[in-house]
């Protein structure tokens, strides 16, 4: 029996936003909807954030929604909170505030705040969810949105639409047979690979990262990094992929992020454009995030996961600093040097917090976690563990030079002030102390980190376990109904 | 209060002032209320007394209770008990921690009172400062780190206040670049420690110097790991040191390092920076013990990078450039004692060439002045006798020389053109690659930012 939650807060979160989407489409007024947006994103944070305090209070790995609707109507429960999910929420929702609230007024009209709700309604769902149809058919929708605001923009959207399309096409005929299969048989192995590569593709693993260099080049910087940052790739493939991939599986997909950790590393270094170079960044480092997930040991996935919380801190608040400078000098180039930094300290300095936050800079919320991954990679394989030290390096050198070409190297001449607005500053300055914070006091963090990996690794072992016993019950007995693999997944819950 | 609670709060004081000042600089930089210059000269000044005077009372107490070691426990930072892991906060005082800790309190407190005169006004006071704070904390943390990863902790901080402060006249186009270059070294210095350390934690189940080093306090500690492993984690320990102590080949970022602020240069880089390779090199000499390869590699490159500044810095023509490689020297014959096992010599030379290149550095630009007020009285140019050497090399090879010692050994062309250009260039044909890959796909031009340029603000958009 799963333990209830005493509100139904990820129904509350995704019914506030499903509703906020509609009442702010209907107000034309720019202002009033940045307002309500704003207003909106704040419930739905406060509202994850009680659902998370009432999770912790729980006690236990999972649980479900008070007063579930679904369950009365469909007798399943479609809303499941676990310890992995359960920090992920407030993130997410975290997220979308702060990227609100650093929007400029004057970028109203490019970045929509329907639009914005909406996708956050349907990240919350796919959070929210472990069942295999529902995780399918959010990340498959949550497609559409980008493209259609690349299509609004008059840009080509051939890239994206290739990618997208088959990363769904692959989940959809994955899910289908992973429907037949059996644990640990050919089917399921067959299915297990496709939806190994449609959360790869999702992540942006190379060679089929194309698609995220060709969204942050069509799509606004808020769109394109709210699509992005969650990282949903790396939650369908703890989800679909982690509890039914054999190990050798698992390190092949880890050796494939290992290989777009460090190329997408050396690719920062080269790039003339700050989205791009955003990007590049981000591939690396969500890359380092699934190496830690699929080292399958309690340390190399106690890393991995909280890798992903302070990749998705720091890297947010990075680009939300990005955007606030791009908000006042247009595309920012990398190849001139800007000196930016005497009309915006502020900026620089949390530029530079959030970036080095990133490459797990002592002190800030990264350190520990990239510290586990790399003892968890050494303690698999050494190699794995020098090549994830230098992708760390290379991009805190892409940092720092990043930082040194927008904030420094000229004097910048403006008529006008550029210094931080209240509200980006605000924004930037709660993820700042979020990044100090638990950096700081890193332990409870950790913890719940490692609880998450521990249970993680219990349910795939359990999985694995079952398997063998049934195939060694089916050498004496033939079975009379095979066993699906979704079926089993639900008698492990 | 029995004495272990004595050393216990001076240790803690030790290493909270300096946390506190970079606390305080660091979170009223953020909030964008940078306090005034006379506050912060006083802050300065309060912390690193208190830090000095604590950790002379440590040194004055251990003296007088004939301990020759202390270490201070302030629990577990991070503990994963089913994995046994665990980030230990420890800092020791013991005969290399406390000259070293008190030598960094001493000269980084000089620094302090000089730097709030010789910056004030300076549109970067508030940010030297907050650069001074994380680099003191670095150093102080460095210094008395009982675990290799408290080590790296320190490493880091001082690692990036460095690059910073080499940058700090940040509207200038060269300032920015050295500072880069230094970054880019320290970086790599880095990611070999990390390894390193990594490595060793592995090998030995704990990241505490006990455990690493064996029985016994500095410098009587045996290492226990194989000669192999000591070899493998010793040489990558060795590049760490060479790239933070800027040894040969990595030599290129001191002279850039001048570039900053001269009170930045005299004690960061002429003096304590420049020490911490040769530091790390003390802390782990019981690793050094334990292969004869290692040794004969420490002595090459301490006896190379020396030979190397001695004769790059004779023709320097900048006045601390020429003290930068007089730095190097010194380092290098540093790294030779080291690699001879003559630890309390080391650490003697280390603790007078600091307080030597210190004063030295920040005595030159006015030595500069009395040099030419001397010139002037005299009427003529100083005289200057050619080294006897130089009298009987032929000019031929006197003039390759001078070639070889004005391009500063060619290092850093070599590393350019080995190591970053090939790399840039294997790159920027990937870049290409998807470029094309792109435009494929989209049927046109996919990357028109490129082409974009930055736009002038217009006062609309921001009303």
């Amino acid at each position: 029996m799963i333990p209830e939650l005493h509100l139904p807060w990820m129904e509350l979160s995704i019914l506030i936003t499903l509703l906020g989407a509609l009442w702010v489409r209907t107000i034309h007024d720019r202002d009033k909807a940045y307002r309500s947006c704003l207003l909106i994103c704040g419930l739905v944070f406060l509202t994850s954030i009680c659902e998370w305090i009432d999770f912790e209070s729980l006690h236990a790995f999972e649980a479900r929604d008070h007063f579930n609707i679904f369950k009365l109507l469909f007798n399943k429960n479609i809303f499941i909170v676990d310890e992995l999910s359960a920090p992920l929420l407030p993130l997410a929702a975290l997220l979308y505030l702060l990227t609100v609230l650093s929007t400029l007024k004057t970028k109203g009209h490019r970045f929509s705040f329907s639009s914005t709700l909406l996708s956050e309604s349907i990240l919350l769902a796919t959070l929210s969810s472990r069942e295999l149809w529902v995780i399918i058919s959010l990340l498959s929708v949550a497609t559409i949105l980008p493209y259609l605001e690349i299509r609004a923009n008059k840009r080509s959207t051939r890239v994206y639409v290739l990618h997208m399309g088959l990363f769904i096409t692959l989940l959809v005929v994955g899910g289908v047979l992973s429907s037949f299969g059996e644990a640990g048989d050919l089917i399921s192995l067959i299915a297990g690979a496709f939806l190994t590569t449609a959360a790869l593709l999702r992540s942006g693993i190379i060679p089929l990262h194309c698609w995220m260099t060709d969204l942050f080049e069509k799509a606004t910087f808020g769109t394109a990094l709210l699509f992005v940052a969650p990282m949903t790739g790396a939650y369908a493939v703890v989800r679909l992929v982690f509890p039914i991939a054999p190990d050798w599986a698992l390190q092949g997909i880890a050796l494939v992020s290992l290989t777009t950790a460090v190329y997408a590393a050396c690719m920062t270094l080269v790039q003339r454009e700050a989205r791009r170079f955003f990007c590049y960044l981000f591939l690396s480092h969500s890359s380092l995030v699934l190496v830690g997930l699929e080292m399958a040991t309690p340390l190399g996935l106690t890393g991995g996961l909280c890798v992903w919380i302070s990749v998705g801190i720091s890297l947010a608040g990075f680009a939300l600093t990005f955007r606030s400078i791009e908000a006042r000098i247009g595309r920012i180039s990398l190849v001139e040097y800007h000196g930016l930094y005497d009309h915006t300290p502020t900026l620089a300095a949390l530029f530079l917090v959030t970036g080095l936050a990133s490459i797990g800079f002592p002190g800030t919320v990264g350190f520990i976690g990239t510290e586990l991954l790399i003892e968890g990679a050494i303690e698999v394989y050494p190699l794995v563990g020098t090549a994830v030290v230098i992708a760390a390096a290379l991009n805190s050198i892409a940092i720092l030079q990043a930082y040194f070409r927008v904030f420094t190297g000229a004097r910048h001449t403006s008529s006008i002030s550029l210094r931080a607005r209240p509200s980006e500053h605000v924004a930037i300055l709660i993820l700042v102390a979020l990044i100090l914070g638990g950096g700081l006091y890193p332990q409870p963090g950790v913890t719940s980190r490692n609880h998450a990996a521990i249970e993680l690794i219990h349910l795939r072992e359990t999985i694995f376990r079952k398997s063998e016993i049934d195939s060694k019950i089916s050498e004496i007995d033939l079975p009379e109904s095979t066993q699906p693999l979704i079926g089993l997944r639900q008698d492990l819950r | 209060m029995n004495t272990d609670a004595v050393f216990h709060f001076l240790g803690v004081c030790v290493v909270v002032s300096p946390a506190l000042l970079l606390a305080l600089f660091g979170v009223t930089s953020l909030m964008n209320r940078p306090i005034g210059e006379r506050l912060m000269a006083q802050a300065t000044q309060t912390m690193v007394m208190i830090g000095l005077f604590a950790s002379i009372a440590v040194l004055g107490l251990m003296l007088s209770l004939d301990i020759r070691y202390v270490p201070i426990e302030l629990g577990n930072w991070v503990v994963i008990p089913e994995q046994h892991f665990h980030f230990h906060l420890k800092f020791i005082f013991d005969r290399l921690s406390i000259p070293f800790c008190i030598l960094s309190f001493v000269l980084c407190g000089t620094i302090g009172a000089f730097a709030s005169r010789y910056l004030h006004r300076e549109p970067g006071y508030n940010r030297f400062f907050v650069c001074y704070a994380i680099f003191l904390l670095g150093m102080i943390v460095s210094s008395l780190a009982g675990t290799i990863e408290t080590l790296f902790f320190g490493w880091e901080l001082v690692g990036l206040s460095s690059a910073l402060l080499v940058a700090f006249f940040h509207e200038r186009l060269n300032p920015v670049r050295n500072g880069m270059r230094v970054w880019s070294i320290y970086r790599i210095a880095d990611a070999a420690f990390l390894i390193a350390a990594l490595m060793l934690h592995h090998l030995t189940g704990a990241g505490d110097f006990d455990g690493l080093m064996g029985t016994g306090s500095w410098p009587d500690g045996h290492a226990t790991i194989s000669e192999q492993h000591a070899l493998f984690v010793g040489l990558l320990l060795l590049i760490a040191a060479a790239g933070k102590s800027a040894l040969v080949p990595f030599s290129g970022w001191l002279p850039r390092a001048m570039e900053g602020p001269t009170p930045s240069s005299a004690v960061f880089y002429g003096s304590l920076s420049v020490h911490l390779g040769a530091y790390l090199l003390l802390r782990v000499s019981p690793i050094l013990e334990l292969s004869l390869t290692l040794r004969l590699a420490v002595i090459s490159l301490g006896l190379i990078s020396a030979i190397f500044g001695t004769l790059i810095g004779r023709v320097q023509t900048d006045i601390k450039s020429a003290l930068a490689f007089a730095s190097l020297t010194q380092v290098g014959i540093i790294v030779v004692e080291i690699g001879c096992g003559l630890r309390y010599i080391a650490l003697i030379h280390i603790i007078g060439h600091a307080c030597l290149r210190t004063l030295q550095l920040l005595r030159a630009p006015s030595l500069l002045q009395d040099y030419h007020t001397l010139e002037n009285a005299i009427g003529s140019h100083l005289s200057q006798k050619r080294p006897l050497w130089v009298r009987f090399m032929p000019k031929r090879y006197r003039i390759m020389l001078y070639r070889f010692e004005l391009e500063r050994g060619y290092l850093d062309i070599l590393i350019n053109l080995l190591i970053v250009r090939p790399f840039m260039s294997l790159f920027r044909l990937c870049d290409r690659l998807e470029r094309r890959w792109t435009n494929f796909l989209s049927g046109g031009e996919s990357r028109e930012s490129d082409l974009i340029k930055p736009h002038a603000e217009t006062l609309e958009e921001y009303l």
